[in-house]
Formats: structure tokens, C-alpha cells, sequence
């Protein structure tokens, strides 16, 4: 078997990480003091931390833990749940978000870390019931089949095709180079790209 | 991951003043449950997270370097050197036109780790002293020799992933993907301390074989603050060049790599050359022999071959990391050529 084993089977085997996109972030919000590993003490109990979150252009206080990332917050506390998480590893981009319009693994960042900075997501790309043009676009080349990487894959591509105005392919697979979709769209997501850069264009 | 407590820090003196331990400190311990009085700094919080998740890495309190300013700069120095602060993104140095003319390999290997969401978070610093990626060492259930435990099970385990050079009593590869670019243009770095006086070191000489300590990779001392990096002015006629091998096309981490620096004088003859390979060692491993082979002869194609044959002469691989050798031989050829080629 040596030689054959993969990054993957390794995690499994040894039960050390759920890597697969398709497990859903089993315990993935922890509850209160739920600390791994025997630190359930590790804090020294601070509690709750009050911040304000600017999330697609609304200011949003809550109280949070530290260790909260800001997928968690999104989908916890903030009940915004469009943002999906499937690694909750920065491995998959399931979780994408733009961060002063810069996407990144919202998985990967905690939600105190966020600051002023003001955050996207998919719920905030439309513009009332005008869909983003790359959202249209997706629905347009059927771009998606079960879904679940979508959000973040929208995310990518508008980002990318609002700060770019002419995309090369070669530019769209770099920019979804992070993006796992275990149901194999990625062929309609290049063309929706392309399309959705051409509307933007005019 | 466990609750902690959370700091932002505004400058460099007060992070250092907060009593920060190295994350290696932090979690060597003999019983194999991570120590969890330990305050660790934090830049861009992608390893730091990734190991806070797997529970290997519970800290008291985690300070927040992201908003200090002067560690998020790239500044060109008067004399052509090129400063690039700890916190700057990998994403940054990627894009940054000055990187990409003057340290070609620096800006192909930064725009390569992870996934574009990754490397617009993680910074140059963290990169460097992430720690390292052995499936043993990133398994709750392996307490091995590098965490405080009595064994390292890549030797008689799956060692795929594994060292190929220089692996006494550890097998990891170093993780970053940075480092061998690096370490290959000459880079030094700004440490600042605790007392606020500043040390400055080869990168190179930051690293630490596990003959040297086997308990962490990097000689940062507890209270130490990577600042910046500095890379020298290039000389006339130097040009450097990255290749990666992973086993998928898209984002992966490479099962080899390489950066090659050369200096040709006006004939096309090699004067200088820097042969540094990534995942092939516990530290980014120059190839010495491949560097004498270089040296004194024109760059061609039959010169890189035998350069590349002399890169992996030395080799010790382990049971199941023999496929790396043929990978790095093809490799060091392909990037000396292009790094000799290059306009
Ligand atoms: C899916 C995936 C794939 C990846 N593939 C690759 C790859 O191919 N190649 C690669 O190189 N990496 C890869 N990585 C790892 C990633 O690049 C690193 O985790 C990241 O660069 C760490 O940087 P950071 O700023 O987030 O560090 P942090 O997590 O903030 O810090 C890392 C360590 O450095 C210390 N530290 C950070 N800054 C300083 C400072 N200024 N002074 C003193 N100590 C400091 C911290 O205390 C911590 O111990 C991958 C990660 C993921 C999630
Ligand atoms: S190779 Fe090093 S890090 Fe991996 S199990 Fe052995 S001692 Fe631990
Ligand atoms: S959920 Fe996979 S990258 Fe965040
Ligand atoms: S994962 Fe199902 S559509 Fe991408």
C-alpha cells in the first residue's frame, strides 16, 4: 500500500481531519466553552467580546467569542447562511467572502480579526431583485448542479470580473484555482465567467 | 478550537512587550495535550487556525499583529535592496512589479501556495514559520518526536510526503514555499526583540536541521518579532527562476520544488549560482554539488542535466519517497534553463 496511500486516506484513517468537501463541518460551531482537548479552561472565561460587523453595507453588532471565525458568525449569529462551509480547512473556498473586496476563506479568519474592514457576501451581491451578472450568468450556462460550492464560486468570479474587465480563461482558472466542486461544473462556471465579464463590459 | 484571549497590538514594541513563546514552545510537550498557558503572535492566522482546529495548539491569548503598519510595507532601499515587511501578503509580493522584475523566483513561489483566498491572507513572515506540514505531526492521535514524544513515526509509516536529504532523526520537509526562493536570492531578516534592540541573519542560517533541535524549525527565540525580510540589489547579468511539482495541476502543496539563481557574465558563462530545493529536506536544501557543476560553464542544456544528476547524487530517500528523486532531477534541469534564458 505504501506509495498508494494519499493525503486524504492518511486524515481518514488516523481520524485526525475530516478533509472531504462533501462532509458538511460536523461540530462546527462549538459551543461555548466547548474547548478541545481538555483546555476548556484555556480561556481565562472573558466571556463575550462586543463587535460591530459591516456586512453587505449594514453595520451589525454582536457579541461573539474570539474564537469564532467569520463563516461561524455569518451563519450562527448573523443568520446568514448562504456562505457554505465544507472543509473549514481554507482547503475547499466553499466558504468564500470578500473582505474589503478581496476574497478570502471566511473559514480561515477570525470574525474579530475582520476590524473595519467591510464584508461581502453572497446575499449581498444582488442589487434588490437585479441579480449580479455573474449570478445570472451561472443561471444562464447552468453553471451549478447540487450547489454547495456556488456561493463561494460567484464570489470569485464577480470579484474577479469587476476588478478585470477582460478576463483571460487562463485568469478565471486562477482564480477559481481554489474552488473544489465535487460535482464537476467547472467547464460551465469558465463560460459563465467569460459572459459575465462581456454584460459587466457593456 | 479553545477560547482565548485576544489582543490587538498597534506597534511592534507592545506585541514584544506582551510576553509572546514561539508556537513550537507552545506545543512541545511530553504528555502530548498542548500546553495552554502560552501567549502566540498571529499574522495572517492561517496556521495558527489550521492547528488550533486540530487541537494541537491551545493558547492563553493570541496577539494580533495584522494592524501594525510598518510590518505591511514593501519599501525599495536607496542601494537597490527590497524590503518587504513580515506582514506584507503573499498575494502582494506576488503582484508587486518590483518583485516580479528584479526576483523572478520570489513572486512565481508566492503566487503559488495554497489558493488565491489563502495567499491574499497569509503573509511572507507566517509563511516561513508556519510549522511544518508531516501528517504525524498534524495528527492529534501521533505524539512524535517534534512535539515532545518519544518517536518519529515517518521513518517505518507513510513517508510518501517525506524528506529525501538530511533527515536524521525527523523526516519533515520544510513547509514553505517561499523559503527556497529566498534563501536562493540571498535574503536576510530584521528580528526585533523584547529589549527593542534588532538582530539581522541570513534566512538561510535561520533554520534549523532536527540534529540541531528536532523541537522546532527556525531559531526565533520567544519574544522575537520576524520584521522584514531584505533582499540584496541584483547584480548585472542575475536571474532566478521557481519550479514546483505537485500531484494535481490546480492548488496542492508541491511534492518538490526548486529556485535556482545564476549570475552570467557576457559570454552566457555562470560566475555564481544558488541551488536550493523545497519539500526535499527538515530545511530548505542547498545542492552544493549541483552549484560546483554550474559554475565555469556556459548554461546549456547538457551543463544543467549534469547539475541536476549531481543535485540528487547525495540522496537518502525512504521507503516510499523514491519518486521524488527523478522529479527534482527534472526540476533543477528546467529551471536553471529558464532562469539562464530568461530576457
Ligand atoms: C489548503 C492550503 C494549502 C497550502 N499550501 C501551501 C503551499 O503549497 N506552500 C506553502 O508554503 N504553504 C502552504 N499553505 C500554508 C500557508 O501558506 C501558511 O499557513 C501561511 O503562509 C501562514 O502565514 P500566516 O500569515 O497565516 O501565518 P500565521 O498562522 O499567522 O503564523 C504562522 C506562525 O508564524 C508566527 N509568526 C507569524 N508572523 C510572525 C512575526 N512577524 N514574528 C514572529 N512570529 C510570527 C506565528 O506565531 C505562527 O507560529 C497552505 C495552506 C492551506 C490552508
Ligand atoms: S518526520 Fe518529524 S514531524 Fe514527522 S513524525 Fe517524524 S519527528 Fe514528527
Ligand atoms: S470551508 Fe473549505 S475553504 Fe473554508
Ligand atoms: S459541488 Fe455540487 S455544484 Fe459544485
Amino acid at each position: 500500500m505504501t506509495g498508494t496511500i494519499t493525503r486524504r486516506d492518511f486524515l481518514k484513517a488516523t481520524g485526525a481531519a475530516m478533509t472531504g468537501v462533501a462532509v458538511p463541518a460536523a461540530g462546527l460551531c462549538a459551543a461555548p466553552g466547548e474547548a478541545g482537548q481538555g483546555a476548556g479552561r484555556a480561556g481565562n472565561g472573558s466571556g463575550l467580546l462586543a463587535i460591530s460587523l459591516n456586512v453587505n453595507g449594514a453595520e451589525r453588532r454582536i457579541e461573539i467569542e474570539a474564537q469564532m471565525t467569520l463563516a461561524e458568525v455569518l451563519r450562527g449569529p448573523l443568520d446568514m447562511t448562504g456562505t457554505k462551509v465544507g472543509c473549514d480547512r481554507g482547503a475547499c473556498s466553499a466558504c468564500t467572502v470578500w473582505v474589503d473586496r478581496v476574497p478570502v476563506a471566511s473559514c480561515m479568519m477570525l470574525a474579530v480579526d475582520v476590524g473595519e474592514r467591510k464584508v461581502v457576501t453572497i446575499e449581498g451581491l444582488a442589487r434588490g431583485e437585479e441579480l449580479h451578472p455573474v449570478q445570472a450568468a451561472f443561471i444562464a450556462h447552468d453553471a451549478m448542479q447540487c450547489g454547495f460550492c456556488t456561493p463561494g464560486l460567484v464570489m470569485s468570479c464577480a470579484a474577479l470580473v469587476e476588478s478585470k474587465p477582460n478576463p483571460s480563461i487562463e485568469e478565471i482558472k486562477d482564480a477559481i484555482s481554489g474552488h473544489l466542486c465535487r460535482c464537476g461544473s467547472y467547464p460551465h462556471v469558465f463560460a459563465a465567467a467569460m459572459d459575465a465579464a462581456k454584460t459587466l463590459k457593456g | 478550537m479553545n477560547r482565548f484571549e485576544w489582543t490587538s497590538a498597534g506597534a511592534v514594541a507592545a506585541a514584544a512587550r506582551l510576553g509572546p513563546v514561539t508556537v513550537a514552545e507552545a506545543m512541545a510537550t511530553q504528555s502530548g495535550a498542548p500546553g495552554t498557558a502560552a501567549t502566540v503572535l498571529k499574522a495572517g492566522g492561517i496556521d495558527l487556525l489550521d492547528l488550533m482546529k486540530e487541537g494541537l495548539l491551545t493558547p492563553r491569548r493570541i496577539v494580533n499583529l495584522r494592524g501594525i503598519p510598518e510590518l505591511g510595507r514593501i519599501l525599495e532601499g536607496a542601494d537597490g535592496s527590497l524590503r518587504i515587511g513580515s506582514l506584507v501578503t503573499l498575494a502582494q509580493i506576488a503582484e508587486h512589479p518590483l518583485v516580479a522584475r528584479r526576483y523572478r523566483a520570489l513572486a512565481q513561489a508566492a503566487g503559488l501556495p495554497a489558493s488565491p483566498q489563502i495567499r491574499n491572507v497569509a503573509t511572507i513572515g507566517g509563511n516561513l514559520l508556519q510549522r511544518p506540514h508531516c501528517w504525524y505531526f498534524r495528527s492529534l492521535h501521533h505524539h512524535c518526536l517534534r512535539k515532545g514524544g518519544a518517536t518519529c513515526f515517518a521513518f517505518s509509516g507513510e513517508n510518501r510526503y517525506h524528506a529525501v536529504f538530511a533527515h536524521e532523526g525527523c523526516a519533515m520537509v520544510h513547509p514553505s514555499t517561499t523559503a527556497p526562493a529566498l534563501v536562493a536570492l540571498g535574503a536576510r531578516i530584521e528580528l526585533l526583540r523584547r529589549d527593542g534592540s534588532r538582530r539581522m541573519v541570513a534566512l538561510e542560517s535561520l533554520f534549523l536541521t532536527p540534529e540541531e533541535d528536532i523541537r522546532r524549525e527556525n531559531d526565533l527565540k520567544p519574544g522575537e518579532i520576524l520584521a522584514a525580510i531584505i533582499l540584496p540589489p541584483m547584480k548585472p547579468g542575475v536571474r532566478s527562476w521557481y519550479e514546483r511539482q505537485g500531484e494535481q495541476d490546480s492548488f496542492d502543496w508541491p511534492v518538490a520544488e526548486v529556485a535556482v539563481v545564476v549570475k552570467l557574465d557576457s559570454p552566457g558563462i555562470c560566475r555564481e549560482a544558488a541551488v536550493i530545493l523545497g519539500a526535499a529536506a527538515p530545511v530548505p536544501y542547498r545542492a552544493k554539488a549541483a552549484e560546483s557543476a554550474l559554475i565555469g560553464k556556459p548554461s546549456s542544456a547538457g551543463n544543467a542535466r549534469d547539475a541536476a544528476r549531481a543535485a540528487v547524487a547525495g540522496a537518502d530517500p525512504l521507503s516510499g519517497n523514491g519518486y521524488k528523486l527523478p522529479v527534482f532531477e527534472a526540476l533543477v534541469a528546467r529551471a536553471i534553463l529558464h532562469a539562464a534564458n530568461q530576457g
